[in-house]
């Protein structure tokens, strides 16, 4: 909302400079977002002399003034009357922007450039005048600022205001803040009504069908009365606060509403069927044409105003175009109401009407200022409109709202507050934002807050108040008494954070992408029909369609990451995320499951080309390995891999996916992307990827540490070689080992496969290291021979193997 | 005596000069100073002196012998040296082989800095969902249905009741339902708004704080943030508190700290009011108390949030939010 100072100096002294003034306001809670001064648009107008006059070579009507406007002479086209030798008048230049919103640019008229503009008063925003340019006393000097030479300064603070604060959407509630702090009293204006005539009772009549909805509805009548252009004062002061002068009528309702917080609306009485006013909510499908020429349909949520027959106004919104007040109108029917916030608020956000009534109605209105609004509207109207007032005001308010009488402790204030003020303090401070204030005893008071404070319902709604005008910045710093006791963190926490501090270990970049993705991600990931990612959680408002799916795996938006990093010629990523994952259950109205994944992807170079390596792709045994440092770092043991079914592989190339399992629960899967959904998302090299379900995995993080004893006996260890069928895995061959329960074996290294010449095809020998050791005794060649001999034995019949024939 | 111990000694110097390998310099070290050297006869010798020349010239060949030593020593050391330098040396300007290490996300590292500051404050962290109910996100704070307050957050909606949470408030009622009081808990997590252009990202991460217990004030507030800002800025950093407005919290407060780049002179970053707003706080509503059954007129409580974010701009100079979600590797090379 904007404030003009001029303007609040109609109600309230003013005795401190413009910036502190903004810092005070925002101290107490209405934040000035920006100062401004209006009249910083005559910057680039300035005084001209008009040196020479001469005709338009093309127009009777036109002259061309050659004006000395102090650093050079300038040439402006003018058809002003007024124009004579030597004379003074403001001179815009091009840039300049009117109170009327144009902007002036360097034109030519009829033949010849314009290289500026001679105003008039009105063109300016100075006054009524509108004949020729505005004349200027001889002692100004040429050339310089309209502003500076006029003295024209009104700043303008743009305020912020938090939704509880409906009272200071006005220029008087702002003007009531500045008096609390400044201790000063604010001056109403004065209401005083012309003669009136009849009784107002004779002509109108008002029906509340909807108590609950408009528990209060009052209207005065004014009669003969002329529409027109209002006078400058009006027209300037809406200005002065970024309102479009339209009409005196309805430019006055909207200077009361701005003054006092109070919406009001005049309708054309003889418009109104019946002369009468009738307040009910609308009716099922019901048509309506507010006062912008758009047709909205009702439904019985809404408010309406309405005359004997149908509809006028939007009830808070906005009237219709069937009552508006027209240049003909003679007779107006003027409104001034409270209408409940909550029924407000749903017809503005339904009809998508944001207006500064019901901006102010769905906040909440004083419910006692409806009078005084009415009758200031009034009284102005008269003035500025002329016309006669019939008697009286119709003030339909069956079920007056109570006042809000709140009983409160000294010392539980104090005591919230961490302040320690005296009862008469409190009582002081209370009573200069116009509080009621009853002391009871030494530490009770009993306050009634001014109506327009409906924020105001609580006790602890008090404590902000004193804690405001005492300031903040004046409660002293203290500190909570805090036991001495300390609670375990969870092991979520404490996990998550060391995998990714374990991840960063091992060279990994973390990435935070959106939880949101897009639409077609379960498609660019192969994903089957029945696949459980494609349970996705849809977002009702997305941003864009990119955005529109909640994620059911951290695999898109690595990818994502990845082709966006490839466009910036980054292309060797190793990146990992920590992040949850979102399941439709299927139930309406219920949470979806979210699970934590953590993931990782891999691609480009292992080893750059560098002077002591050529450089060397990053595969699946690269990435197999962070998952096995990584787990083992977590002393999680029990791990498998285990090739993944090539029926339950989508986004993963089938024959290059492993799955990771641990004490028989599948946490997860590492392999190679799928050349189809590389393609799918644009990507041209190679990556690898890995996804685990960090909730599952967290579970088989032991929860305590013990060590193993060191060896006191030195190993000894042998090679191995055997040549087996080229499909048994590794991995079977060593299981096959500790199969065995041979209690020296202690450790098992594989250093070799081989495939190809001398071994015969479809065959591959495997290469092996044992190390043999006992905890009790160094042990004896013949002994480990003995053993490696047996076992090597064992496992020739076991897996079917051969020995190399050299 | 055939020759005196300087005779020896200038022999031995001038052949040392002349030798040019390590071997011969062993070999002089052997013909002077070994069992049969040189100085080793001399010494030897000695007792066929007249008994009163005998000491002085002990000490003499003693001297001799000793200088000799480390004469012969140092030459060979320097020998070994130079071979070395000469012909074996390294490039040591070659790049190191490095075992790269990756980086945690700024954001990661701001949030972990946030939290240990208040676990060393005695709080403990929580988490919850990131969809939540209407009734946590909104109502058990205080913000009813067709309340204006709801205008202050874009909210994304998976259902009528059902949103992507605005801010990690819905943990306060979350955790205070499970745990009575004393409460001192500190909440990160993801936060989605309906809104994006160069300050605002649909998507970003808050910090919630509650603290409840017997007779907690609004003074306990100012010190428990003051703190907090000292450590994560630094004691320099001044703080103003200032009313505002949140349903949940009565009275409201908005903290602005002096602006950290310009001091408090006034930049683009704090738009030329000097002040930065970092963290919105307040006495924790009656209604929320009533919401989760704790008994109001017993226990009063404290909470406030912050944008990570808006912390980790500040503190790393970052100028465009969204550089955080587009995870160029060169920005997160960078933490």
């Amino acid at each position: 909302m904007k404030v003009s100072l001029s303007w609040l100096k109609e109600y309230i002294d003013v005795d401190i400079n413009v910036n502190d003034l903004a810092d005070a306001l925002t101290m107490a809670g209405l934040e000035v977002e920006a100062v401004s001064d209006r009249y910083d648009y005559l910057n680039s107008v300035v005084i001209g002399r008009l040196a020479k006059i001469d005709p338009h070579p093309n127009a009777d009507k036109l002259k061309l003034c050659r004006v000395d406007i102090g650093a050079r002479i300038i040439t402006v086209v003018c058809g002003a009357p007024n124009v004579k030798n030597d004379m003074l008048a403001p001179c815009a230049m091009p840039g300049t922007c009117f109170p009327k919103g144009t902007i002036l640019e360097k034109s030519i008229v009829r033949g010849v450039a314009s290289e500026g503009m001679l105003c008039s008063e009105i063109e300016l925003g100075l006054g009524a005048n509108s004949y020729g340019i505005m004349e200027l006393g001889r002692n100004y000097s040429v050339g310089f600022p309209l502003n500076k030479a006029l003295g024209l300064s009104d700043p303008v603070f743009e305020i912020d205001l938090t939704p509880n604060r409906p009272d200071c959407l006005s220029i008087i509630g702002t003007a009531r803040e500045i008096a609390a702090f400044q201790k000063k009293k604010v001056t109403y204006p004065e209401i005083c009504l012309p003669e009136s005539f009849d009784d107002i009772s004779d002509y109108t009549s008002i029906t509340i069908m909807a108590p609950e909805l408009c528990p209060r509805y009052a209207a005065s009548l004014i009669f003969d009365i002329t529409v027109g252009p209002s006078p400058f004062w009006l027209q300037d002061r809406l200005i002065s606060v970024g309102l479009k002068p339209i009409n005196n009528i309805v430019d006055i309702t909207n200077f009361v509403m701005m003054e006092s917080g109070q919406p009001l609306h005049a309708f054309d009485f003889d418009r109104l069927a019946e002369n009468r006013i009738v307040v009910r909510t609308a009716r099922e499908g019901e048509v309506f044409i507010t006062l912008d020429g758009k047709e909205r349909r009702l439904d019985p949520e809404m408010l309406m105003i309405c005359d004997g027959e149908k509809p006028v106004a939007l009830a808070g919104v906005m009237g219709g175009l069937n009552s508006e007040i027209e240049d003909s109108t003679t007779k107006i029917l003027l409104e001034s109401a409270y209408f409940d916030p909550v029924c407000i608020r749903k017809t503005s956000k339904k009809t998508g009407l944001n207006t500064d009534a019901s901006h102010r109605f769905e906040r909440g209105v004083d419910p006692k200022g409806t009078i005084t609004a009415l009758n200031r509207a009034t009284q102005l109207i008269a003035e500025v409109g002329g016309g006669k007032l019939i008697k009286g005001t119709i003030d339909e308010y069956p079920n007056p709202f109570p006042d809000r009488m709140i009983d409160f402790s000294v010392t539980a204030l104090n005591r919230r507050l961490g302040i320690h003020l005296d009862i008469n303090d409190i009582e002081n401070y209370l009573k200069s934002i116009e509080f009621q204030v009853h002391k009871i005893g030494n530490d009770r008071l009993q306050v009634i807050p001014p109506s327009c404070r409906v924020d105001i319902t609580k006790f602890e709604d008090i404590t902000e108040e004193i804690a405001r005008l005492f300031g903040y910045n004046n409660i002293k710093t203290t500190f909570p008494l805090i036991p001495a006791e300390a609670r375990h963190p969870s092991k979520k926490i404490e996990s998550r954070d060391r995998i990714k501090c374990l991840m960063t270990g091992l060279g990994f970049n973390e990435a935070i992408n959106y939880s949101f993705i897009s639409n077609l991600s379960c498609d660019r990931l192969n994903l089957e029909p029945d696949d459980k990612k494609r349970q996705v959680v849809d977002v009702l408002n997305p941003l864009s369609e990119d955005q529109s799916v909640m994620r059911t795996s951290l695999i898109p938006g690595l990818l994502e990451t990845m082709k966006y990093n490839i466009s910036v010629q980054n292309r060797n990523l190793k990146l990992f995320e920590i992040g949850n994952v979102f399941f439709n259950t299927g139930q309406k109205d219920s949470l979806p499951d979210e699970v934590e994944m953590l993931a990782g992807l891999w691609t480009g170079k292992r080893v750059d080309a560098v002077w002591f390596s050529k450089e060397i792709s990053c595969d699946f045994y690269d990435l197999k390995g962070v998952i096995e440092e990584l787990l083992g770092k977590l002393s999680i043991v029990n791990i498998h891999f285990t090739r993944m079914p090539p029926t339950s592989c989508f986004y993963t190339k089938p024959g290059f996916t492993a799955q990771i399992i641990i004490k028989d629960e599948s946490i997860g899967l590492v392999g190679e992307l799928h050349p189809n959904v590389l393609s799918n998302y644009d990507l041209k090299q190679a990556a690898f990827i890995f996804e685990l379900n960090f909730d599952r995995l967290i579970n088989h993080i032991p929860e305590t540490k013990s060590v193993s004893p060191i060896p006191k006996f030195p190993a000894t260890s042998r090679d191995i070689t055997l040549i087996v069928n080229k499909d048994i895995e590794a991995n079977n061959i060593l299981q096959s080992v500790i199969d065995l329960n041979e209690e020296l074996v202690e450790n098992l290294h594989l250093f070799d496969v081989f495939e190809g010449d001398p071994i015969p095809a479809g065959r591959k020998s495997i290469s092996f290291r044992i190390t043999y050791r006992s905890s009790s005794e160094t042990l004896e060649d013949n002994r480990v021979n003995n053993l490696h001999k047996s076992i090597s034995d064992r496992l020739l019949k076991k897996v079917d193997a051969t020995l190399p024939t050299v | 005596m055939e020759k005196t111990i300087e005779q020896i000694k200038k022999e031995a110097l001038k052949e040392l000069e002349a030798a040019s390998d390590s071997e011969s310099i062993k070999a002089l070290s052997v013909r002077y100073l070994g069992r049969k050297g040189a100085v080793t006869q001399y010494l030897r010798n000695i007792s066929n002196l007249p008994r009163e020349s005998r000491p002085e010239a002990g000490k003499k060949a003693n001297q001799t012998k000793k200088i000799l030593d480390e004469l012969f020593k140092k030459a060979l050391k320097q020998l070994e040296t130079s071979s070395y330098e000469t012909d074996n040396r390294i490039d040591v300007s070659l790049p190191g082989r490095v075992t790269r290490q990756g980086s945690l996300h700024p954001i990661t590292q701001i949030t972990q800095q946030i939290c240990d500051i208040f676990v060393r404050l005695g709080f403990d962290v929580a988490e919850g969902p990131e969809v939540e109910t209407d009734y946590y996100n909104f109502e058990a704070l205080n913000i009813p249905k067709n309340h204006p307050a709801r205008d202050m957050q874009d909210t994304f909606y998976i259902s009528d009741n059902i949103v992507l949470r605005t801010h990690t408030s819905p943990t306060q009622p979350r955790i205070m339902e499970k745990q009575k009081p004393p409460v001192r808990i500190i909440a990160p997590g993801k936060v989605y708004r309906c809104d994006s252009d160069l300050t605002h990202t649909p998507m970003f991460h808050q910090i919630e704080g509650l603290l409840v217990d017997k007779n907690v004030s609004f003074g306990d507030l100012k010190g428990i943030l003051t703190t907090f800002v000292h450590q994560i800025f630094d004691r320099e950093t001044s703080l103003r508190f200032r009313p505002s407005f949140f349903p949940f919290t009565e009275p409201s407060a908005e903290v602005d700290i002096r602006c950290v780049i310009c001091k408090g002179d006034g930049c683009r970053v704090c738009s030329h009011t000097g002040w930065l707003e970092v963290i919105g706080a307040g006495m924790v509503h009656p209604a929320v108390f009533e919401n989760v059954g704790y008994d109001t007129t017993c226990f009063t409580g404290f909470a406030f949030g912050m944008g990570v974010e808006r912390i980790a701009m500040l503190k790393y100079g970052i100028d465009d939010i969204r550089k955080y979600f587009e995870n160029d590797l060169r920005f997160l090379r960078q933490f």
